[in-house]
């Protein structure tokens, strides 16, 4: 396959970028996108270029370190998949393919296809575990939690914090992440003891970090690769009423 | 030199207790006092350092990742082990202990395994109180699966991702104390080397990988849970990042090494394809609880895997190992992978793997418990290979995993050096020389919740009156020296060659002579083409870029050239072990049937090993091993 590549470039945070055109010949189907990245860099490191700074790291989609605008989407033009897992056969030989950073306020790009997205850790820090020292643990088995409802807290809780969600949403809203693990944590019977309190510190810091609001158009749930559902972000929004509402 | 595991005393089931009960202790007031480093945010370093934290400790905790959530304990699929006997099938933690101890084929210590076992139970109740979401059964209770290497089901997972969710429960307590202050968390910083002050770990040199900043830190202790390096191979089922750099360059400071060629090689990971490839990625161990192994009966058969009948199949292992079939342990089953692969048996286009076939398992338990107990393994395969494993068989092949390996540790989990401690895989501790399935995540927890908080205290009760050393110490300013000139050198090379070039080189040599299975005269041609191939780095290596800024290619060259140096130690390792054990299988020592051979009469130690500087040989120092609770066996899995 042949390939024509326009990739963003740009040095850090404060400097001007720009797309950059990048013609890559023997392109392999069975290559991953990452793995095209690669031989792109290879090439420009023996011309003695400096190669596209890129996230990674896991290769098998669980990290959620990767990530890039393809064509325009989040992680390419698969629904549901991490950019590493996006292999070339779903390119065409002869294609142009746009390669842009995750764009959001709320992640300033670092380096070339690289942001900072730190903000997730501060909406985690501000209220997302159950406040349970090591060493205070009750038998495992003491609360029975039913099927239904460990396999529910598992779908919430198998976000990866890749960004997708907030990268494809018009206003960079990071609903589905942080409805995620208020979700996952609200449905278990350790977690619901805080949901209270959770869920008004963890919107506040969403607010904070200057990610838009959510206007329910559910194009994070087509991008996110583990399919956290918009569901998340209804019990978010119900949470947050009735916490709002109970507040002293 | 004479190592000392500084194994309590007492019977086996009370050594555990008998430390607690007289670790030293440091008040809280004096807590607050004392400073700690934890190098990575794994399960085992983020388990350290939150509990540390939560104890009244200062931390300061590094990852190279952009986030503490991302290191890759992520990726850990199948299951975290626990002595709970939920099942009522004859689980203890005796059995537990007998289990891995036989599993790490008798080369580990009694008195760390058995710990091991004892502190599993805690464990999950521990993670189920964090909000683990682990698979229940429809009563409300906890449920189990097997792995393999074991008779009973004590197995805990949380579907195909548990390693995820124990991670996020950990990383979770991390950002916890994060916010509270106590931990100051520093993501995308990699440590460069280990500052030791009067024979003491007091602090770390790191480079902050967005900036290329090189910083300084002083603390009274340093714990390194970095994880393991079998990314030494090049195809891996490791993330690109890791690497052995901050264990390597603790070796050069002082620590000794243990068993480093000990490396597990996952029988179920998906073949290579290309030479472009990166990575190979793992399909959980626990799909051999529902599915099965099998190469045509034929060598270089054409047809496709549903076209060819029951009886020209080949279930080697059900064949090879009736006891246990499927569930054979790692090492047991790779090797018989390969030992059909080499005889020509191999399947898909480049003859490299084997079929995992759930057709019977889908026929007798139907298509929807299938998918509930392994839907996320099978979407993954469909995204990798777009084939669809509930129709057709996965196509596996064995892939560089685990590091048994990594630096000594006593029964405290302290290396050579005072005050710097190891936890998880970045030791050598509990698994011998074969690691049991599901017994990785367990022990970086143990290691992090339950074991450093006693023994890191222990070593700080006697560090109370340590001044906080300035980073402007002389050994602090030498050691930035060096840190700066080893990557400026990396820069001035100027050569022809990537450093991407040198990493497979590396790893295609070690796949050939140090891989799944070894022979003096391969590990020797080994140590001369390493030793070639490093000397060519240093005079053809090209990197870009500067060291002032962020710059992905010098991050790779200098982990590349620490795996040069790591390689030939393996080598030397695996060449100086004269018997085949667990994942260490050598040509010279096997049975007429081509199971391992060991030899308890001379090869009863654990290999540590001294660097005595550049271009010397290291110095072996062996740590013998005492059995008093069980007999060494011959390890059969008929």
């Amino acid at each position: 396959m042949k390939l024509y590549l326009k990739i963003w470039r740009q040095s850090d945070a404060a400097s001007e970028g720009k797309l950059v055109d990048y013609e890559l010949d023997n392109v392999i189907p069975h290559m991953s996108f990452l793995e095209m990245m690669d031989t792109l860099n290879e090439q420009l490191v023996l011309k003695g270029d400096r190669p596209v700074e890129f996230d990674l790291d896991c290769r098998e989609g669980i990290c959620g370190q990767c990530g890039m605008m393809i064509n325009g989407q989040a992680h390419g033009p698969i629904a549901n998949l991490t950019t590493c897992q996006l292999h070339m056969r779903e390119l065409k030989d002869g294609d142009t393919i746009y390669v842009e950073p995750f764009r959001a306020l709320a992640f300033p790009i670092k380096r070339d296809l690289r942001v900072d997205r730190s903000a997730f850790d501060r909406i985690i820090m501000a209220g997302g575990f159950v406040s349970v020292n090591t060493g205070q643990a009750p038998e495992a088995n003491g609360i029975p939690i039913t099927h239904e409802q460990a396999e529910s807290a598992f779908d919430s809780a198998a976000c990866i914090g890749c960004g997708a969600c907030v990268a494809t949403c018009k206003n960079s809203s990071a609903a589905l992440f942080t409805s995620a693990k208020i979700s996952h944590l609200a449905k278990l019977p350790q977690g619901k003891m805080e949901s209270r309190k959770r869920v008004l510190s963890m919107v506040k810091q969403m607010d904070e970090e200057n990610f838009g609001h959510c206007s329910n158009t559910e194009a994070c749930e087509v991008e996110c690769p583990q399919q956290i559902s918009v569901l998340n972000i209804a019990r978010m929004n119900w949470e947050y009423s009735l916490s709002s509402v109970l507040k002293k | 030199m004479e190592l000392n595991a500084k194994i309590p005393p007492g019977p086996l089931k009370d050594k555990w207790s008998f430390y607690k009960d007289h670790a030293k202790l440091v008040n809280p007031a004096n807590r607050k006092k004392m400073d700690v480093i934890v190098i990575g945010t794994g399960l085992a370093g983020s388990a350290a350092a939150a509990s540390l934290a939560e104890m009244g400790y200062n931390v300061k905790s590094f990852c190279f990742q952009d986030s503490a959530r991302r290191a890759h304990s992520v990726a850990a699929q199948g299951g975290v082990n626990a002595a709970k006997n939920y099942k009522n099938d004859g689980d203890s933690v005796y059995r537990m202990f007998y289990d891995t101890i036989k599993g790490g084929d008798f080369r580990s210590r009694e008195a760390n395994v058995y710990r091991l076992a004892e502190c599993s139970a805690q464990l999950i109740d521990q993670a189920v109180a964090q909000g683990v979401p682990f698979g229940r059964e429809y009563g409300g209770y906890l449920n189990n699966r097997s792995f393999g290497g074991v008779q009973v089901s004590r197995t805990f997972y949380a579907r195909g991702q548990t390693g995820q969710q124990l991670l996020l429960g950990s990383y979770q307590a991390l950002m916890r104390q994060v916010a509270a202050k106590t931990v100051k968390l520093y993501t995308r910083h990699e440590m460069l080397d280990v500052v030791v002050i009067d024979g003491k770990a007091r602090g770390v040199i790191v480079r902050n990988l967005d900036t290329g900043e090189i910083e300084t830190h002083s603390a009274h202790t340093v714990i390194l849970a970095t994880g393991g390096f079998g990314k030494i191979y090049y195809l891996s089922t490791l993330a690109m990042g890791c690497n052995a750099s901050a264990i390597w360059r603790a070796h050069k400071k002082g620590a000794l090494m243990a068993c480093p060629s000990w490396t597990q090689v996952h029988p179920t990971s998906l073949p290579q394809s290309g030479d472009y490839q990166s990575k190979l990625t793992l399909m959980s161990e626990s799909l051999r609880n529902d599915g099965r192994i099998w190469v045509p009966l034929k060598p270089s058969e054409n047809r496709k895997p549903n076209d060819i009948p029951e009886s020209e199949r080949d279930y080697y292992l059900e064949r090879r190992y009736p006891a246990f079939g499927n569930l054979a342990p790692r090492d047991i089953s790779s090797r018989a992978a390969k030992e059909r692969i080499d005889a020509g048996f191999g399947v898909g286009p480049q003859r490299n793997a084997v079929y995992l076939d759930f057709s019977k398992a889908i026929k007798e338990q139907g298509k929807g418990r299938i998918k509930e107990k392994y839907g996320n393994l099978f979407d993954m395969y469909r995204k990798i290979t777009a084939t669809d494993a509930y129709v057709e068989p996965m196509m596996i092949s064995p892939a560089a995993h685990f590091s048994m390996g990594g630096l000594w540790v006593d029964y405290e989990l302290m290396t050579t050096i005072p005050g710097l401690f190891a936890l998880g895989e970045a030791n050598f501790a509990d698994h011998g020389a074969n690691r049991l399935g599901a017994n990785s995540l367990l022990q970086a927890c143990v290691d992090g919740y339950f074991i450093a908080p006693y023994t890191v205290s222990n070593y700080l009760a006697g560090e109370i009156k340590s001044e906080r050393v300035p980073i402007d110490h002389q050994a602090f300013i030498d050691a930035e020296v060096q840190v700066r000139a080893q990557l400026s050198k990396l820069l001035e090379i100027n050569g022809t060659k990537t450093a991407d070039y040198f990493h497979k080189t590396l790893g295609k040599l070690l796949y050939d002579y140090c891989g799944l299975s070894r022979s003096k005269e391969g590990l020797i041609h080994a140590i001369n083409e390493i030793k070639k191939l490093r000397a060519d780095f240093y005079k053809d290596l090209k990197v870009p870029g500067d060291e002032d800024e962020m710059n992905g290619e010098l991050e790779k060259a200098g982990r590349i050239g620490d795996y040069l140096e790591v390689a030939e130690l393996m080598c030397l390792d695996a060449l100086t072990r004269d018997e085949s054990c667990g994942a260490h299988f050598r040509e010279e020592y096997q049975t007429p049937e081509g199971e391992a051979l060991r030899n308890d009469e001379k090869f009863c130690f654990v290999s540590a090993w001294k660097w005595r500087g550049e271009g010397q040989e290291e110095l072996l120092i062996p740590e013998p091993l005492h059995f008093e609770n069980v007999e060494l066996a011959v390890r059969s899995y008929k």
